[in-house]
């Protein structure tokens, strides 16, 4: 804690406790922290491993976030524990507990393998089938605004499941994939270089896919990065059933440019002066 | 080394039932369900019921088993779950194939997402069902007499 900052006020942190070598069962420790204004959860965190219980084990990184280590349950609100200042959610108790459906290693650190196999399984990559792109792997994707428009917003996800924990089919569903995964998927498939969107489709149009969301829209509420997976999922739905139906255009991913010249240019710009050499 | 035990975490029905702050899409999606099951049982229990003429039990007659009180009640629930479920029904559809959703946008604090966009059309929905309800009511609980 910073010399200068004043303390404001003793906020009593109820955190989870849970050593598998030691203890059979979860259990709530309590600790009081001086607060002062600016103090995140993660900073509270920090106060208690060093001057109050060193054992106490949780995951972060970056503390800005930006990496999404420190996804945590925080007054029964999944979210990260960098991003969130400790007087703008508590008056005198906070609770904080590692985030739900997911297996806790330890404290405050749950096993996030399952999430990131799911995510795995849907190829959150750019995937081509195309022989000449793959021999010719020289030049750039020609992509416009509007194209990049189209999934710009879910390439914001850092990955910190708080929106699996929050999502309440998969508390009682463990195979469904999950909000995270699902709108990786849609990125991709609305990734205009992409060819992969089919085979997606495979695993996404599944039962425990993208039809298991019901829009109870708590992913999106608790989303740290604004990423809205609802939304994500819902035109994810409406790419399966058009598919499905055969009622989607089949369109070739983009080309590559290889060279100045070969994009589309856009309106209203005047063209290029003569070459003078 | 040893693999060491795991907690499992997962929250089950309290998922649904508890915790959190929620919004009224969560409450739409809870109601739902529980509406959705209601509606289930209810159905199950009118084929043991209707199949018992097979036995020459008639519950429904005149001054029979299901003309008390309490089942007037329960009709009018039932009516209640079938118009709540299919109206919010209707909202689902539309959503889950990507109408009153918005396009996807540039996230800048404070985020707005997808649930402030369709939130006229949930609106709407909910005061189509209360106006059913309000009907149904009058109907069932004997007030049009």
């Amino acid at each position: 804690m910073p010399e200068s900052a004043k303390t404001v006020r003793e906020i009593s942190f109820h955190v989870t406790r849970y050593n598998p070598e030691n203890d059979r069962a979860p259990y709530i420790k309590t600790y009081t922290v001086p607060v002062h204004e600016g103090m995140t959860v993660l900073d509270g965190l920090h106060y208690i491993k060093e001057n109050l219980d060193p054992s106490l084990a949780w995951r972060y990184s970056c503390r800005m976030g930006v990496c999404g280590s420190c996804g945590m349950l925080l007054n029964g609100h999944p979210t990260l524990a960098c991003n969130t200042q400790i007087l703008h959610i508590a008056n005198a108790d906070l609770t904080v507990a590692p985030l739900p459906n997911f297996e806790i290693i330890r404290d405050l650190v749950p096993d996030l393998a399952i999430m990131f196999d799911k995510h795995r399984s849907l190829k959150p990559y750019v995937v081509r089938t195309d022989e000449a792109e793959i021999n010719d792997p020289a030049g750039e994707f020609y992509q416009s605004p509007e194209d990049l428009e189209a999934y710009l917003q879910y390439t914001y996800c850092i990955k910190c499941a708080c929106c699996m924990a929050a999502c309440p089919t998969l508390a009682t569903d463990a195979r469904y994939l999950g909000p995270m995964p699902l709108a990786a998927a849609q990125r991709y498939n609305e990734d205009t270089r992409d060819d992969g969107r089919r085979e997606r489709n495979r695993q996404t149009g599944r039962a425990y896919g993208a039809f298991r969301c019901h829009y109870a829209g708590e992913c999106s509420r608790a989303c740290p990065k604004g990423v809205d997976p609802a939304k994500a999922i819902q035109h994810l739905k409406r790419r399966l059933v058009l598919d499905y139906l055969h009622l989607s255009r089949r369109k070739k991913p983009c080309a590559k440019l290889h060279g100045p010249g070969q994009g589309k240019p856009l309106p209203n710009i005047p063209a290029a002066p003569a070459k003078t050499a | 080394m040893a693999e060491l035990e795991r907690h499992d975490n997962r929250l089950g029905i309290w998922g649904w039932l508890g915790g959190g702050r929620w919004g009224v899409e969560r409450y739409a999606y809870i109601l739902h369900r529980l509406t959705g099951l209601g509606i289930l049982l209810y159905f199950l229990m009118h084929i043991v019921v209707t199949s018992l003429r097979a036995r020459g039990i008639y519950l429904w007659v005149e001054g029979g088993f299901f003309h008390r009180p309490i089942f007037k009640l329960g009709e009018f629930l039932v009516f209640a779950a079938f118009a709540y479920h299919a109206l919010n029904g209707v909202r689902l559809v539309l959503v889950e194939l990507g109408f009153a959703v918005g396009r996807p946008i540039d996230p800048v604090y404070p985020y707005k997402t997808s649930l402030n966009v369709q939130r006229p059309l949930l609106i709407a929905m909910m005061i189509l069902a209360a106006i059913f309800l309000a009907a149904g009511g009058y109907e069932f609980l004997g007030l049009a007499k």
